[in-house]
């Protein structure tokens, strides 16, 4: 097991190198002139040239990747002009071309929005998603299943920003039930964010809880032909046990493991529903900065994503394992 | 002594269905009528977009005429009229704001999705299959490097590269075309990874070894025994990311960063009609519907193909009901 | 007076096909009765019915959409008219059941002692703590060594052997009076089977098990059971006490059935046939020296194949016998190239050889994998002769014509496709190919395991006649000792990667001289029910003395 470990853990850091020098070389060697973008509209080229000189884009590109992983592991200095030093703290990313800020504060600010979204949207479709598949694996040949199945299949066919879109139009404009929501941190008002939160978690936790049904009624129902619950159904043991005790155990593995891949995109940022909702998360962050071209932050916030993503999917292999030690074993 | 033949599982990766499989196959569509019903919806929408210029004209419709006599603009810009101002010119009514045809805009939208999400799913399934069975046919190294990135373009998000890759982008470069190679070429490991999975399931059983003793070479054995048994899955994995491929065409469009006005599209006319949901709700549920029902009858299709070909859907019907029926 | 247990009377069990409304019958008209500890077996061939009647006696059927007519009584339980609640009852409680293979029919999540254990408690209503302890008896009952610690295995850290002794136990669990078991040997070895059948017999004579034993091997039944039923495609054909259906069967198709079956004592299809006896003079086709082979990873390997040498003349069949991970596969496609030896050397006709070889061809085991479903079976043919560059489409269509016919099938077979074929015709097809190119040697790998009885007769038949034909040297690989009685000049005994006894038939089978190989031919069930007892005392013997 400690093999497994240390080898896809190994394997994950391998990954964010490789993802930090594509990352890096595709935004940095693009055409467009970084220092026009850093430097905005009305510069002329003399404050180009300046500029230029200060983002030490006149070094090697591999010079510059090196100083951008210096930079990462130890922190570096970035002159601001006029003899200005500003001392970006470990792991530095760059400062933002527009407020200057650095780009890993701007990232860390971000993240709590980002966490209480993907952390509500979690808990609905372990709740909604998986308690419809077994529902549905439950009163299979039944109305119910069939009802459900029709839903789940909605869902799958619904776009998440439709699906917050309807939402936002029948609970706020016409019902009128919840007024349009703003993000408040939980630190300032554990109640208000909760309120304001519940559109935007209903609407990717049941756009996720689609996919979740899926995969829990097929895994439960794929146990449910395998030859041991012929063994168990030959002892006695009633329909509901086998599919409570030994048929929903095939679906323990996949939703967990899948869960904490979506859950690690999630973190990455829910692009569309921040987006949607105005949640100021990782996603939205992303989508402003790429509107202004702000490159430090859009390369920042695709390696914090790119991180978010790859430290889910080991974990989920490790979980996945854990769950089903034949995997270990193997 | 052990296995008789009629019980005898198969191989690893299941073994093809054989020649005479194609009918079945068509049998077993056929008495889904949700798959003709979502055929059906398909076949009328792309009928419809591409007929879209004819249609146009003969509405006598333009989907970039604007009609400002058509919207109120001392109420912002809203429609005049019910339900987005319908009217016999205008079918479906018109934009707010700008009074366009929504009609004619819708079906030109159409086009663009459909075009990009097509043009999506032939460069992911080209890049699929080339990088999977290079990964087969290339040695050990090969295979491991091929199968990490695989792995890495699985696990990236698409959406977020998507939306980053469109910051450093020239502005006028053709947008349908950029999102085709967005979506075309970040998304294709699925593929890579199942033709890859299928290959070698393929190469382990006996007919490829057979054929190896038989003196074939690598190519020979490729072109032979591997493509003609792998074209079905292919087939299927690409009929299921059609779906995928226009929902992130839609999501591109309605972050702002795919399709630019005043081209059409249905992800960009939602993202447009965020503003206008309260004063003007037929403009947020019309395209929201026809994506809703596209993606719907895409993926129902998608399904449909995929239990047909799947081998294992005879087990999942003998499962059987909950209730045990006495006989 | 005994009580009747089990009571059949006109079954007919009918499936639904893939079309709308449309039934296949398995299962036609059979009827059969049970006394109270008698033991009664079912045999036929695959599609017989046979597995389909004995899921019927638990009412396995239901909900599964599958039609039932006639009456199945089993402790006086009518099966088809019991309410749900009875029908729990029954399965376990009156009547468990055994399956086939071990390893798929237990729980892979759960403890094999907790798997037991949850069915003791439904039919006892025990409380979770004594059922636990009861698992751990009968874990210890059927022979789990250290059963106390070994219940919280799961059942992949068991042996195939072991997890059929945890079936076993599991329906001891629930106290039955009948133990139903479907093919409960055929996924394990002939060593393992033997075990397991004399733990079977030692446990009915304990608690007066009722037992029914379906299987499709003759003698696996004529070692276990009182009575006797076969069956053909869904009917029963003849049934009678064991002794006398063996000794004198009433049926043509019985009679078929076993003569089919090979036997230690039979005739051999090599010595039953004219043509020249192998040279023992002339230089061999191939040669094995110190062949050795790993497998698995740094830290776990395992040596499948280490240190064998042998040799094959023109002429000569070699049998290669041993049970599943001796190593016998490995042996057989690194003689034809197919793997790569760590250390060691093939050399064909005296030449050392790397890789594939022409003049080297191999016939596989699973008939449904080694053909491509996509192409004719007369382009698989000709695939040798196209890759030796014959163009003529004439030429080429006539020599697989003339192959086709030499395997028993017909040249205008040419075009047809794999699915076409049945099981026993695309072995003759993979014959056919290996033919072609006109090899020296042909490695056969378990060529007939995957067959019927019946057919597996005809193909060793075939493969014999072919090689007396064209003299051309046979390497057969099998796990059954019979068959490769059946068509070897000589064989070797191969076990954990060595060959551990060599020599002609007769003296390998008569005068065994390792104890491994007394142990096998110990195991194999024999068709005599006279001498079961016998063999069974022999084989307790022959695991002492080991």
């Amino acid at each position: 097991m400690t093999r497994f470990v240390l080898k896809r853990t190994g394997g994950a850091l391998l990954v964010l190198l490789a993802l930090s020098v594509i990352v890096y070389s595709l935004f940095y060697l693009a055409p467009g002139d970084p220092a026009r973008l850093a430097c905005g509209e009305r510069c002329n080229p003399q404050q180009i040239a300046q500029v230029r000189e200060q983002l030490g884009l006149n070094e090697s590109t591999v010079a510059q990747y090196l100083h951008f992983l210096q930079g990462l592991v130890a922190g570096r200095d970035h002159s601001a002009g006029a003899g200005l030093v500003l001392h970006c703290d470990a792991p530095c990313l760059g400062l933002s071309y527009q407020t200057d800020q650095q780009v890993t504060d701007l990232i860390l600010t971000r993240l709590p929005a980002t966490l209480s979204l993907a952390l509500g949207a979690l808990a609905i479709w372990l709740l909604v998603g998986v308690g419809t598949g077994v529902l549905s694996a439950l009163r299979r040949g039944g109305i119910t299943e069939r009802l459900l199945t029709v839903l789940t299949l909605a869902g799958t066919g619904t776009p998440v920003f439709i699906l917050g879109l309807l939402l936002l139009m029948a609970v706020c404009a016409y019902l009128q039930w919840l007024p349009f929501p703003t993000y408040v941190p939980l630190t300032e008002d554990p109640e208000q964010w909760a309120w304001n939160l519940l559109l935007p978690w209903l609407t990717l936790g049941l756009f996720e809880s689609a996919k979740y049904a899926r995969i829990t009624r097929s895994s439960t129902l794929e146990t449910l032909a395998e030859d041991h619950i012929r063994t168990f159904r030959a002892y006695g043991v009633g329909e509901r046990a086998l599919v409570t005790r030994h048929a929903v155990r095939g679906a323990v593995a996949p939703v967990i493991a899948l869960s904490a891949v979506d859950f690690g995109t999630m973190i990455g940022g829910a692009v569309l529903t921040e987006s949607l909702f105005g949640i100021p998360g990782l996603g939205k962050t992303l989508i402003d900065a790429v509107r202004v071209v702000d490159l430090p932050v859009v390369v920042g916030v695709v390696l914090a994503i790119g991180t978010a993503v790859v430290v889910a999917g080991a974990v989920a292999d490790l979980l996945y394992a854990a769950a089903d030690r034949r995997v270990a074993l193997a | 002594m052990s296995l008789t033949l009629e019980r005898s599982a198969p191989a690893p990766g299941a073994v093809p269905p054989g020649a005479g499989a194609g009918r079945q196959v068509w049998r077993r569509l056929r008495r889904r009528p949700s798959a003709a019903v979502a055929a059906a919806v398909l076949a009328l929408l792309v009928l419809l977009a591409l007929a879209a210029p004819l249609v146009a004209h003969l509405t006598g419709q333009d989907p970039n005429t604007y009609h400002d006599d058509l919207v109120d603009s001392a109420r912002g810009g809203v429609p005049i009229g019910s339900f987005g101002g319908i009217s016999a010119d205008h079918w479906l009514g018109v934009e707010p704001g700008t009074g366009r045809d929504l009609f004619t805009r819708l079906l030109y939208g159409a086009r663009v999705s459909l075009l990009v999400a097509l043009g999506a799913v032939a460069v992911q399934t080209a890049v699929g299959v080339a990088v999977g069975l290079a990964a087969t046919l290339g040695g050990r190294t090969a295979d491991q490097v091929i199968g990490r990135t695989t792995d890495v373009m699985i696990a990236l998000p698409m959406l977020v590269i998507g939306i980053a890759l469109t910051a450093v982008v020239p502005p006028d470069f053709p947008r349908p075309l950029l999102l085709v190679l967005i979506i075309g070429l970040l998304d294709w490991g699925g593929t890579a990874r199942m033709v890859r999975a299928q290959a070698l399931a393929l190469r382990g059983l006996d007919f490829v070894d057979a054929a190896r003793l038989a003196g074939s070479g690598k190519l020979r054995i490729a072109r032979r025994e591997l493509l003609p048994s792998l074209a079905a899955p292919v087939i299927t994995y690409a009929a299921i990311k059609v779906p995928t491929a226009i929902v992130a065409e839609a999501s591109l469009s309605f972050l702002g960063v795919g399709v630019k006005p005043p081209t059409p599209s249905w992800g960009q006319m939602l993202s447009s009609a965020q503003t206008w949901f309260r004063a003007d709700p037929a403009y947020v549920l019309l395209p929201a519907g026809l994506l809703f029902t596209t993606v719907l009858a895409s993926t129902v299709l998608g399904d449909a193909v995929r239990t047909a070909l799947d081998p294992r859907e005879g087990s999942r019907l003998r499962v059987g009901t909950g209730k045990e029926r006495t006989g | 007076m005994t009580q009747t247990l089990v009571e059949v009377a006109d079954l007919a069990v009918e499936f639904p096909v893939d079309g709308a409304d449309a039934y296949v019958r398995a299962v036609d008209k059979v009827s059969f009765t049970l006394e109270e500890g008698r033991a009664l077996g079912i045999v036929g061939e695959s599609g017989s019915g046979k597995s389909t009647v004995a899921a019927a006696l638990l009412g396995l059927h239901r909900g599964t959409g599958a039609r039932l007519s006639g009456t199945v009584r089993v402790g006086g339980t009518d099966v088809a008219a019991a309410t749900p609640a009875a029908l729990r009852r029954l399965r376990g409680g009156t009547a468990a059941m055994v399956f086939q293979d071990p390893l798929s029919s237990l729980d892979p999540y759960l403890a094999i002692g907790d798997q037991i254990a949850e069915v003791h408690r439904i039919h006892s209503g025990a409380s979770r703590r004594a059922a636990r302890a009861r698992a751990v008896r009968v874990l210890d009952r059927v022979g789990i060594a250290d059963a106390a610690r070994r219940s919280r295995a799961r059942p992949h850290e068991f042996s195939g052997g072991m997890r059929q002794r945890a079936l076993i136990a599991m329906a001891l669990a629930c106290d039955p009076r009948l133990l139903i078991a479907d093919e409960p040997t055929t996924a394990l070895d002939v060593t393992v089977q033997a075990q397991i059948l004399d733990l079977l017999h030692g446990l009915r004579e304990e608690r007066g098990l009722g037992l029914l034993l379906v299987t499709h091997d003759v003698g696996v039944a004529a070692e276990s059971v009182d009575e006797l039923l076969v069956m053909r495609d869904g009917s029963a054909l003849e049934r009678g006490p064991v002794a006398s259906v063996l000794a004198a069967p009433a049926e043509a198709y019985t009679r078929a059935l076993l003569a089919a079956v090979p036997r230690l004592d039979g005739p051999r299809a090599s010595r039953s046939l004219p043509g020249p006896a192998p040279d023992s003079s002339a230089a061999p086709v191939v040669e094995a020296v110190e062949l050795r082979r790993e497998f698995g990873r740094r830290g776990r390997r395992v040596a499948a194949v280490a240190g064998v040498s042998l040799a094959v003349r023109a002429g000569e069949t070699l049998g290669i016998v041993g049970e599943s991970g001796s190593g016998k596969s490995t042996l057989g496609r690194m003689l034809v190239g197919l793997v790569q030896p760590d250390s060691g050397l093939v050399r064909h006709g005296g030449a050392p050889a790397t890789g594939i070889t022409s003049g080297v061809q191999m016939v596989f085991q699973d008939p449904v994998s080694s053909l491509n479903p996509r192409r004719s079976i007369g382009e698989s043919i000709a695939d040798p002769l196209r890759a030796a560059g014959e163009r003529d489409e004439a030429a080429l269509r006539a020599r697989v014509g003339e192959l086709l016919e030499r395997v028993g099938l017909e040249a205008g077979h040419y075009d047809r496709y794999p699915h076409e074929f049945s099981g026993g015709q695309r072995q003759r097809v993979g014959i056919a190919r290996a033919l072609a190119p006109r090899p020296r040697l042909i490695v056969c790998d378990e060529p007939v395991s995957a067959l019927d009885v019946t057919t597996q007769a005809q193909v060793t038949a075939l493969l014999a006649q072919l090689q007396r034909e064209s003299g051309i040297a046979l390497v057969f690989i099998a796990h059954d000792l019979a068959v490769v009685r059946q068509v070897s000049d000589r064989v070797a005994v191969m076990r954990a990667g060595r060959i551990v006894e060599e020599g002609p038939v007769d003296q390998v089978y008569d005068r065994p001289v390792h104890p491994y190989t007394r142990r096998l031919l110990a195991a194999v069930p024999g068709l005599d029910p006279e001498q079961a007892a016998q063999r069974r005392s022999s084989r307790q013997e022959a695991l002492a003395t080991a």
